[in-house]
């Protein structure tokens, strides 16, 4: 067969408005799933990048002697950017004062990925920086500012050089919250550094070289580059940036891939009804068609190259609706973003044209190809249909295309399954409960009027179908509450993680005795006493009695094996952290001694409960068994700990203590008493990288909510697609009762009544629906407590009766202004 | 056509099936060239489930039918399909038109399934000599009943078909639409020289066939 009798069907069918549905269907699942794929790739794409400014490259190398020029030569030569940074403390004078301070001297474009931050004097508002200093002046930070009461254009020396203060410096992207850079910051140029005369042969510097570029490229340099790496020398790469940022966007790209998925599941469902629908009032057509001499063969031929053909075009069309929408959104959202989003790939459209492809064969195609079975005797006897198929059957193909999508689209096989079971498990229970509901509506009829009656009774006839009504409504009413109360519920619960309050300043260094005089200083101030934590320096050294070597590990977990651990001792569990396996310490540990271990440094070094670690503190070694397995919340900005001890285990050594707390705006001077008060206590300032994780986090809701939109376009689509689903039959019972003598109201009051009771039972099983799904996404994706609305219970059901009175609105309407004679003739 | 010892026998599901229920038995019949034979009787005695059989539309319990020398249930559902193609033209109660198409579309369709690349002309042609010429690009739905089985009925004369089952063509019609309409048949019906098994209760229209063939309870009286 030539495709032009396929093509003149589809044109026929078209013009008929016969398939405007399915198409549009398609048109929105492919343009919702592609703009979803292709502003989700150019978020994650911009989101990897902006990740890479945590770094202020792409890859960092750093080593503790000079880098020689071979390594230099190769990163111009692979046509990579360049920078170089090098670090040590010193100390720095101004006015007769000294203070220790971190320098850090660097080359002209520092940093390559992300900006530095400055402000013209302290407490003023600040702006990205452009550059770096110039020769001859320096920028310094808000601390070393306060500690020297320094202004700018104020000259302070370092070594046998003195320059200008030019600004001071509020943020550097790529200085982690790390008790190693706990001196304050001083800022200048690299070509300044030989005549300070601060480096000498056994000074303990840091030389860094940044490399960024094409991603390509800058993989290819990595994979150069690592196996040449001498002793002292490291890289470090995108893998190695702050946990607290990754977990941020881990959990950012769940939150697309989810938003992507529900509209995945609602296009399958729209497509379904949408195909039902056209099957149904093709059985006539099909059965001429068999009796004026049409095979089974050419009319199956017919009908799919039909619908593939419809499905190219819409799929096409889909797609490139889907990139204008995101070039739609990436123009809404260009102010909101700090990060210029990159080109997209193509892939979304290709990915958008599988999905829609996958969509059409999985669930038009099945229900299509039952029109094979109705028989040519259909036209003399009309009682004659398609023998009935399973579902299983018919839908088993598309159900395992969507899984297959899901897990795709995804991107996370445990996310594409929790929300591919619960619509599962939606559906079996939607069915039970809709189905009983319904005969129990029924037989509750006997107590209304006649109209009431007609229309309960109604419930019961069609229960099949209007089960399927009920089911549909249901789920699209669940992908709508969930994209909106739920979605709005999780994002809250995310947000309110990192609340206003969150601590933004640590202090370290506080010596056991400045414990009470401490607590009792912050009280005066009326600040609340945060909680100490002891922490003392320790080397891993073994693992069940044998030696660690750190040559056995890679990357930070080598850098971590190689330095000291940051050990504490407690013996109750701190609030913020959880206990996701063994038991926190019981009086038998706290005896015999136990340590409790962060749930990621045990998955990277190998540890389990039960193991025993060997551990060197000031030159003592001690060992114990872990007992439990934490899980820390990198979000809260709260003191964290990979490996706690029980404290007689370190009761002995000499301990400093650290805390954190939040210091209001309004308070800033708190930290010049403190600091005058307790002159050894070190506060760092954490506020500007708190900044940071939050615009970062808030940039991520939005743009998921713009990706929402979408599946939330899917959803109403799907509605549309249930409430047409019965149109004919209800056009045609009308006309029946008109004809028999029924009144406009009468017709109005049976088909409300019909309907109110499926919107309600409908909105009402998606409020439950919703609730279940947030409640296992939050548990088990997102790993923290969600907190039902309870206006999901308003919300679910009034929608559902919105939805359907929409639909009397227009069905009704349409059957009425229907010519009696006209549909009866059609029936 | 010939049929031969038909039968078509069906369990009552009311009973469980145990018993059975005779549509049609033991009919023999032959219908010559060009011959214009009447199925008349009265409603359920068998006639639609016998034209549905003459058609090949349906399987009988036992029994053959023969259409221009080839044994019908000797084929499969396909094949009975393409000889339906071949040699034979429908006309319903209910026209049967497709709701989608337009008048020219629903006569092309048989032509299309056969793969005639003039079907549009002979449609048109078709439609004209019908005296729908001007209703090309109408919908079923904006034609009257008289109309609709005149689409019906170009669209089962474009094929030229051997043989013409009618089922009740005017049964849905006022008698004056419906007297139109059996003259267009039989002025087709000569030209064509086609052979025309009408099934009816109209006697009057029967009255015009030249066989009367009566059945009551499945059989030939």
């Amino acid at each position: 067969m030539n495709l032009a009798l396929p093509l003149r069907m589809l044109s026929r069918d078209w013009r008929a408005g016969e398939l405007r549905i399915l198409a549009l269907a398609l048109v929105v699942a492919v343009a919702s799933v592609t703009s979803v794929a292709f502003f989700a790739d150019r978020v994650r794409q911009a989101l990897v990048r902006e990740s890479h400014q945590l770094l202020g490259a792409d890859l960092v190398l750093n080593a503790d002697h000079r880098w020689g020029p071979e390594v230099r030569d190769e990163i111009a030569r692979r046509g990579l950017k360049l920078a170089e940074s090098t670090t040590f403390i010193s100390m720095a004078r101004h006015d007769g004062e000294s203070h220790l301070a971190g320098i850090k001297a660097v080359s002209d474009g520092y940093p390559l990925r992300g900006k530095l931050r400055t402000a013209p004097a302290l407490n003023v508002p600040d702006a990205p920086a452009d550059g770096v200093p110039p020769p001859g002046s320096v920028w310094i930070d808000e601390r070393l500012a306060l500690a020297f009461d320094a202004k700018l254009g104020d000259a302070i020396e370092l070594g046998d050089a003195a320059f200008r203060v030019a600004a001071i410096l509020t943020l550097e992207p790529d200085r982690s919250v790390s008790f190693f850079n706990i001196a304050p910051r001083l800022l200048m140029h690299r070509d300044d550094l030989e005549k300070t005369g601060l480096i000498q042969p056994g000074s303990r510097v840091r030389y860094y070289l940044l490399a960024a570029g094409e991603r390509e490229a800058v993989d290819r340099f990595e994979g150069w580059l690592r196996p040449r790496l001498g002793r002292g020398q490291h890289v470090h790469s995108l893998s190695d940036a702050r946990p607290e940022i990754r977990a941020g966007l881990e959990r950012a790209q769940k939150f697309i891939g989810l938003t992507a998925l529900l509209a995945v599941i609602l296009a399958a469902v729209a497509v379904s009804l949408a195909t039902r629908r056209y099957t149904r009032r093709h059985l006539d057509g099909y059965a001429v068609m068999r009796c004026l001499g049409g095979t089974q063969a050419q009319l199956t031929r017919l009908f799919a190259s039909e619908f593939v053909a419809l499905g190219v075009a819409a799929c096409t069309l889909g797609s490139a609706v889907g990139y204008a929408a995101q070039l739609v959104i990436s123009w809404l959202v260009a102010d909101l973003m700090i990060i210029a989003l990159p080109q997209p790939s193509l892939l979304p459209a290709v990915q958008g044209f599988i999905t829609g492809m996958a969509l059409l064969l999985g669930f038009a195609l099945p229900p299509l190809l039952q029109l094979k079975n109705v028989p040519a005797l259909r036209v003399i006897r009309r009682d004659v249909g398609a023998p009935r198929q399973s579902a299983v059957v018919a839908y088993g193909l598309g159900v395992a295309a969507i899984a297959a999508l899901l897990v795709w689209q995804a991107g996370d096989t445990k996310l594409g399954l929790i929300v591919l079971g619960g619509f599962a498990a939606g559906l079996v229970v939607f069915a039970v409960v809709a189905f009983g509901a319904l005969h129990a509506a029924a037989r509750a009829s006997g107590l209304a009027g006649a109209s009431w009656r007609y229309g309960l009774a109604s419930l019961r006839r069609r229960a099949r179908t209007n089960t399927v009504q009920i089911i549909a409504l249901s789920l699209g009413l669940t992908a709508i509450l969930l994209l909106t109360l739920t979605r709005a519920d999780l994002l809250e619960t995310w947000r309110s993680k990192t609340p206003p309050d969150a601590p933004n300043r640590f202090i370290v260094s506080i010596q056991p005795e400045q414990r009470e005089p401490l607590a009792a200083f912050f009280a005066e101030n009326r600040i609340a006493v945060p909680p100490l934590y002891p922490m003392i320096r320790g080397r891993y050294v073994a693992l069940n009695g044998t030696p660690v070597e750190a040559e056995s590990f890679e990357g930070r977990d080598k850098r971590l094996v190689e330095r000291e651990f940051n050990l504490s001792f407690l013996a109750a569990q701190p609030a913020h952290n959880q206990v996701i396996s063994g038991a926190w310490f019981g009086p038998r540990e706290l005896e015999s001694g136990g340590l409790s271990v962060e749930e990621g440094i045990a998955k990277s070094l190998g540890w389990k409960i039960g193991d025993r670690l060997g551990w060197q503190v000031a030159g003592q070694s001690f060992e114990a068994s872990i007992t439990n397995v934490r899980k820390l919340d990198w979000d809260s900005m709260r003191v964290n700990f990979f490996v706690i001890t029980t404290p007689k285990l370190l009761a002995g050594f000499p301990a400093s203590y650290v805390t954190s707390f939040h210091l209001p705006d309004s308070q800033a001077a708190f930290v010049n008493r403190l600091s005058q008060r307790f002159p050894n206590l070190t506060v760092i300032d954490t506020s500007a990288i708190l900044r940071q994780v939050k615009g970062m986090m808030d940039q991520v809701i939005r743009a998921v909510q713009f990706v929402f939109l979408f599946a939330l376009g899917a959803g109403v689509l799907v509605l549309y697609a249930a409430l047409l689903a019965t149109q004919d039959e209800r056009v045609h019972e009308a006309a029946v009762m008109r004809a028999l003598g029924a009144s406009r109201a009468q017709v109005l009051a049976a088909q409300r009544t019909e309907f109110l009771a499926l919107g309600f039972l409908a909105g009402a099983l998606a409020a439950v629906g919703a609730t279940a799904i947030g409640f296992v996404i939050a548990g088990q994706v997102f790993q923290f407590g969600y907190r039902v609305n309870h206006w999901v219970w308003l919300a679910g059901p009034a929608l559902g009766l919105a939805c359907v009175s929409l639909n009397i609105w227009a069905g009704a309407r349409a059957a009425l202004n229907h010519p009696p004679i006209a549909a009866l003739r059609e029936a | 056509m010939k049929a031969t010892g038909l039968s078509k026998i069906v369990p009552l599901v009311a009973n469980g099936g145990a018993t059975q229920l005779a549509i049609l038995q033991d009919i023999d019949l032959a219908v010559m060239s060009s011959e214009a034979v009447a199925v008349v009787g009265a409603s359920g005695s068998g006639k639609s489930t016998l034209l549905a059989l003459l058609a090949g539309l349906d399987t009988p319990t036992r029994g053959s039918v023969a259409l221009d020398g080839v044994e019908l249930f000797a084929l499969d559902e396909d094949g009975r399909a393409e000889l339906r193609k071949r040699l034979v033209g429908f006309v319903f109660q209910s026209f049967q038109l497709l709701a989608p198409l337009n008048a020219v579309e629903n006569v092309m369709l048989p032509l299309e399934l056969s793969g005639d690349p003039d079907a549009s002309r002979k449609a048109r042609e078709m439609l004209e000599r019908v005296g729908l010429g001007e209703r090309l690009r109408h919908y079923p739905k904006y034609l009257s009943g008289g109309e609709q089985q005149r689409v019906a009925l170009a669209r089962a004369f474009v094929m030229r078909p051997k043989l013409l089952l009618a089922d009740e063509p005017t049964g849905n019609l006022d008698a004056a639409t419906g007297a139109g309409i059996i003259d267009l048949i039989f002025e087709l019906n000569a030209e064509q020289g086609t052979t025309l098994v009408m099934v009816t209760h109209d006697e009057a229209l029967a009255r015009r066939c030249s066989r009367t063939v009566r059945l009551a309870a499945g059989r030939i009286q």
